[in-house]
């Protein structure tokens, strides 16, 4: 086979591999940004405290109810404690800040996610607490091999980071579904393309947005779970959407396959970076990788891989 | 014919000429009641210094083709704007069906039956024309999300229901050929024919149309007419109309009401308007 010796591709193999699973949690991240833009036109700087208040509601939440309980019970009512949270943000953000700011600019609405962000972050972490909190989903932690009929000794897997995929395919293929096939994922779509046509034949702007940031809160609850099973739920989690940016930049902004296609281009592409360019120039590439390539779509196209091109109107 | 001829149009543009004739209407609001589906009661609406509308009133009568004409920026959308709620007037009332209002907001008009068309094209572009209309259908769909989602029962044949109605449009608008298109891809005049049948989808009561021949050639101007006069026929639905292709307009309506600088100039049937002296001024810039 061209000389190439089999244990190089198997470590590609894994490089690879182990690059796309960590793509999926930034897509996971990323899709709670498409869905927003889309509907709202909004660019929703909070989405990394909706990430931080689901995490700290789930895992104070788990903690508390896994005392008196079984972990069967507790941990399906923590999620379901967590998405209730997430929902009654999705309310007030709705009803106290978005339906006081119908038309204004695209940097106004910028602007009050910002604010947004910071009440979440405060508020979150005065009721939640500001400790790093350890979050055990039940989730397998330990490697595995995998196609070892193939390659000599298999390549090795995090079961961690497979679930996290199966999750999010999970999480995307029911998005999917939501978004074509019911009343309110067309309305979603109608609204995403054009506001006043979407009413003019009734359907509710203010109901719309609710439910985006809802869909949205409970994108945050998955992105929380798998990053915070990894890392711990930490206020760091924040900044795991600044990873996210550079993904919509390339993936389009209004696309939801943009964010995981993005999102799995940016993970393999940091690791397999670090991995074989790293020494040539010194390492730490997988920190920078991201922004470099977000950098060069923009200049490149700006509209990214899938998105739409965004004309701005003077 | 001097411009002193007419002394009251020439007032200061926020007040409006007394003479405002409605011929056809009086204003006899106890009677008018019974027959009218929409009546507009001395609306005005201000944007900073503007009068993008100055106490206007007029009425729409069940079944009758309602035409808005009048020169650029006279406020015909505005008073649009004002019957579906995406504006609120400053001051005045909005009578539909009996029901008196100061104000209504875009669902609540939909709901009620009024459905409308832009200006300006505004289709749901990444969709096929298939589901622009299907978006028409919105209000209509009553199962539940899960009953959607598995498309059991009541559900189906409601899916069934609402897409025999779609198709029923979409022939009778003849665009069948494109029925799987998306509607960025199509050229102008089928855009508005689309548009259209979202608003069909709906089945209003009361369908408002802003331009909808605006940037046609003449065979799809015919084309429009045709539809316009066909699902006022078939349908009883009352239709108001703005248009600034005065040749259709005067062919199409039952009634005109004739804005300018946000005042009312003329109202009657297109006879009357036609030989109105303040009309043909408007139209010829004097007096304005
Ligand atoms: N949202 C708005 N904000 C500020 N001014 C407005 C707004 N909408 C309309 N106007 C003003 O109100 C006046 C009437 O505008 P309108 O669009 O109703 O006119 P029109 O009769 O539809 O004109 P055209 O034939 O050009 O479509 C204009 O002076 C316009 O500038
Ligand atoms: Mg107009």
């Amino acid at each position: 086979m061209l000389g190439i010796d089999p244990t190089k591709i198997a470590f590609f193999a894994e490089v690879l591999v182990s690059g796309l699973l960590s793509g999926v949690l930034y897509a996971l991240v990323a899709l709670g940004f498409v869905l927003i833009f889309k509907a709202s036109g909004v660019f929703n700087f909070a989405q990394g405290a909706m990430v931080l208040v689901a995490g700290l509601a789930l895992v104070r939440a788990f903690g508390w109810l896994e005392a008196s309980m079984p972990f069967w019970l507790a941990l399906p009512l923590a999620i379901i404690f967590a998405g209730a949270v997430m929902t009654g943000i999705a309310w007030a953000v709705e009803r106290f800040v978005l339906r006081k700011l119908v038309n204004q600019t695209a940097l106004t609405l910028f602007m009050a996610t910002i604010g947004i962000s910071f009440v979440l972050e405060g508020l979150g972490q005065q009721i939640f607490g500001a400790q790093v909190y350890k979050l055990d989903l039940g989730l397998p932690r330990d490697n595995l091999f995998a196609l070892e009929s193939l390659f000599d000794g298999g390549i090795l897997l995090n079961k961690l980071d497979l679930w996290s995929a199966v999750l999010a395919a999970v999480l995307v293929a029911a998005l999917v579904i939501f978004f074509q096939k019911t009343r309110m994922g067309r309305a979603l779509r109608a609204v995403a393309d054009d506001h006043s046509a979407a009413q003019s034949v009734g359907i509710p702007l203010t109901r719309v947005w609710f439910v985006v940031w809802t869909v949205a809160g409970l994108v945050a609850i998955a992105a929380a779970s798998i990053w915070g099973s990894k890392v711990g739920v930490q206020f760091s989690l924040v900044f795991v959407s600044l990873k996210a940016l550079p993904v919509i930049i390339l993936g389009g902004l209004t696309s939801i396959p943009g964010a995981i296609v993005g999102g799995l281009l940016i993970g393999a592409g940091e690791k397999l970076a670090e991995v074989y360019l790293g020494p040539s120039v010194g390492g730490g590439i997988e920190q920078w990788f991201a922004y470099v390539v977000a950098l060069v779509v923009l200049l490149v196209r700006p509209q990214g891989l899938f998105g739409d091109r965004i004309i701005e109107r003077i | 014919m001097t411009v002193m001829s007419a002394p009251m149009t020439f007032a200061v543009p926020s007040l409006c000429s007394p003479h405002a004739v409605s011929s056809g209407t009086p204003t006899d609001h106890a009677g008018a009641a019974a027959c009218c589906l929409l009546e507009i009661d001395r609306v005005s609406l201000r944007f900073g210094g503007i009068k993008a509308l100055n106490d206007v009133s007029f009425d729409i009568r069940s079944g009758e083709i309602r035409a808005i004409i009048g020169p650029n920026g006279a406020g015909k959308t505005s008073m649009l704007n004002c019957i579906n709620g995406f504006y609120r007037p400053s001051s005045g009332h909005i009578v539909f069906e009996g029901v008196r209002r100061t104000h209504t907001r875009p669902s609540i008009a939909a709901r009620g039956g009024i459905a409308r068309t832009f200006q300006n094209v505004a289709l749901f572009k990444g969709m096929t024309v298939l589901d622009n209309i299907m978006t028409g259908r919105a209000l209509k769909i009553r199962s539940g999300i899960l009953k959607q989602l598995i498309r059991f029962g009541p559900a189906l044949s409601e899916e069934i229901e609402h897409r025999r109605k779609v198709e029923e449009i979409i022939e009778f608008l003849e665009i069948q050929a494109i029925r799987k298109t998306p509607v960025g891809k199509l050229p102008y005049g089928l855009q508005k024919r689309v548009e259209l049948g979202r608003a069909l989808a709906m089945e209003p009561r009361l369908l408002l149309l802003d331009e909808p021949m605006a940037g046609m050639n003449l065979e799809e101007k015919e084309d429009m007419s045709r539809f316009i006069v066909e699902v006022n026929r078939t349908y009883r639905t009352t239709i108001t109309l703005i248009e600034h292709d005065i040749g259709v307009v005067m062919n199409l309506s039952d009634r005109i009401v004739v804005l300018d600088h946000g005042c009312k100039i003329a109202d009657g049937t297109p006879a009357e308007i036609k030989s109105n002296q303040q009309v043909i001024e408007a139209y010829l810039g004097v007096g304005g």
